[in-house]
């Protein structure tokens, strides 16, 4: 009998630990990755293939991908240059674009959303992007290029909004993550939002640049996090040009050994 | 006194502005000094201080970076931490090139408050730093064992 209690009350605590079932077609909410506010900064190149030397994280570049990349003088990654020799757009305070939102500080994320848009509200440099959900297709023709391209969302089942995404800016005006990874303006993304539980979501992203990689490759695979209470005051994280150059004529020069330089 | 221990190099957390290339990884030095400002900026929050020598007068100007501020907020700092004039005691991450500037991993506050940023410090000196023991030196160098 006192087992049976005992299963009973056992039986009750861990139904009563188990996340509330996801809502239907909902991804609102305040999110934070599950792994600590560092797990989304993914400063060494993206969660699933981080640029670290790795044989089986070598990206499969074309030869003008490759050339691009090598153009670029990151400060993370295998080839990182010393703080002061960088060409990262990031440290001019150029807006950091997309798909580089997803790869780089994704911490606090915001998200809202009506009948007709989801509206996600990144923490780093205050930025924001819309995915149309009211039912339109992706552009025909590109308008104009922009930072974080146009956005358009689906719902494949009662949790998951699979998201396109096209009309990115070409290469050296956004790079795919802090490595310097390139993009270009052929570039499609897919984003599959996927709601596992009340409390739980993961997004997995997927890079098609055929001008840049010779196929189709996953940079983010069920990346998780976890919901946050609604009153949750999310910190800035702007990016100041004025406190960037005290930053680098304070610190960046002069760890670099160039004492002088703006 | 210096006092240096030889070992493996180890890697902090990646989550600078900016990548290792530049820095010592694996040596921590502890300094006493003076504070003369804290800059609570992105993309990193600066704390400078003075290092005397040994007539007692500033000997060394040292330049210590920390990290971003929400991640600072999230860790116990604030824009109030520092004021120009405070006796801290600071063990930094030095820049290869030997110039006074460093990845701050841990300071004790003038009222004996440790706080610790990228994963904090792992030496002796810094431990007894942070226990109100020391060090005794106003500067101490060591390199600290892999884990």
């Amino acid at each position: 009998m006192l087992n049976r209690f005992v299963v009973l009350v056992l039986s009750s605590v861990a139904f009563a630990q188990q996340p509330a079932p996801a809502p239907r077609h909902d991804i609102s909410g305040t999110w934070e990755p599950v792994n600590g506010r560092g797990d989304g900064v993914q400063a060494g190149g993206v969660k699933a293939m981080p640029n670290d030397g790795k044989p089986e994280h070598e990206l499969p570049y074309t030869p003008h991908g490759l050339e691009v990349y090598k153009s670029h003088k990151a400060l993370e990654g295998k080839d990182a240059v010393l703080p002061a020799f960088y060409n990262d757009p990031r440290n001019f305070c150029e807006p950091i674009g997309f798909p580089r939102a997803d790869h780089y500080n994704l911490r606090q994320t915001q998200i809202l959303q009506n009948e007709f848009k989801v509206v996600i509200l990144y923490e780093y440099a205050q930025t924001w992007r819309v995915i149309w959900t009211d039912g339109r297709e992706l552009p025909k023709e590109i308008p104009e290029q922009r930072f974080y391209g146009y956005s358009v969302g689906k719902w494949v089942d009662d949790t998951t909004l699979v998201v396109q995404t096209i009309g990115m800016m070409p290469e050296d005006r956004v790079w795919l993550d802090s490595t310097g990874r390139p993009i270009s303006d052929a570039l499609r993304v897919e984003e599959r939002w996927h709601r596992v539980n009340h409390d739980r979501l993961e997004l997995s992203v997927t890079i098609d640049d055929p001008k840049m990689y010779t196929r189709p490759w996953v940079s983010m695979d069920k990346f998780p996090m976890k919901l946050q209470d609604p009153h949750t005051d999310v910190p800035e994280m702007y990016c100041s040009p004025s406190e960037l150059e005290k930053y680098n004529k304070l610190f960046g020069n002069t760890a670099s050994g160039i004492e002088g330089k703006q | 006194m210096k006092t240096v221990i030889f070992s493996l190099i180890v890697s902090l957390p990646l989550i600078a502005h900016h990548g290792n290339a530049a820095f010592d990884v694996g040596k921590e030095i502890t300094l006493k000094g003076t504070v003369t400002d804290w800059f609570w900026a992105n993309p990193h929050c600066i704390l400078q201080f003075d290092v005397k020598g040994a007539d007692g007068q500033p000997a060394e100007h040292w330049v210590t970076e920390t990290s971003n501020p929400p991640d600072m907020i999230a860790t116990g700092w604030t824009k109030m931490s520092f004021k120009p004039g405070d006796q801290v005691i600071v063990t930094a991450q030095p820049v290869k090139s030997g110039k006074p500037v460093g990845r701050l991993l841990q300071v004790v506050l003038p009222n004996g408050k440790a706080l610790s940023t990228f994963g904090g410090a792992k030496g002796p000196a810094a431990r007894a730093a942070a226990s109100g023991a020391g060090p005794a030196e106003a500067k101490v160098e060591e390199v600290i064992p892999a884990r």
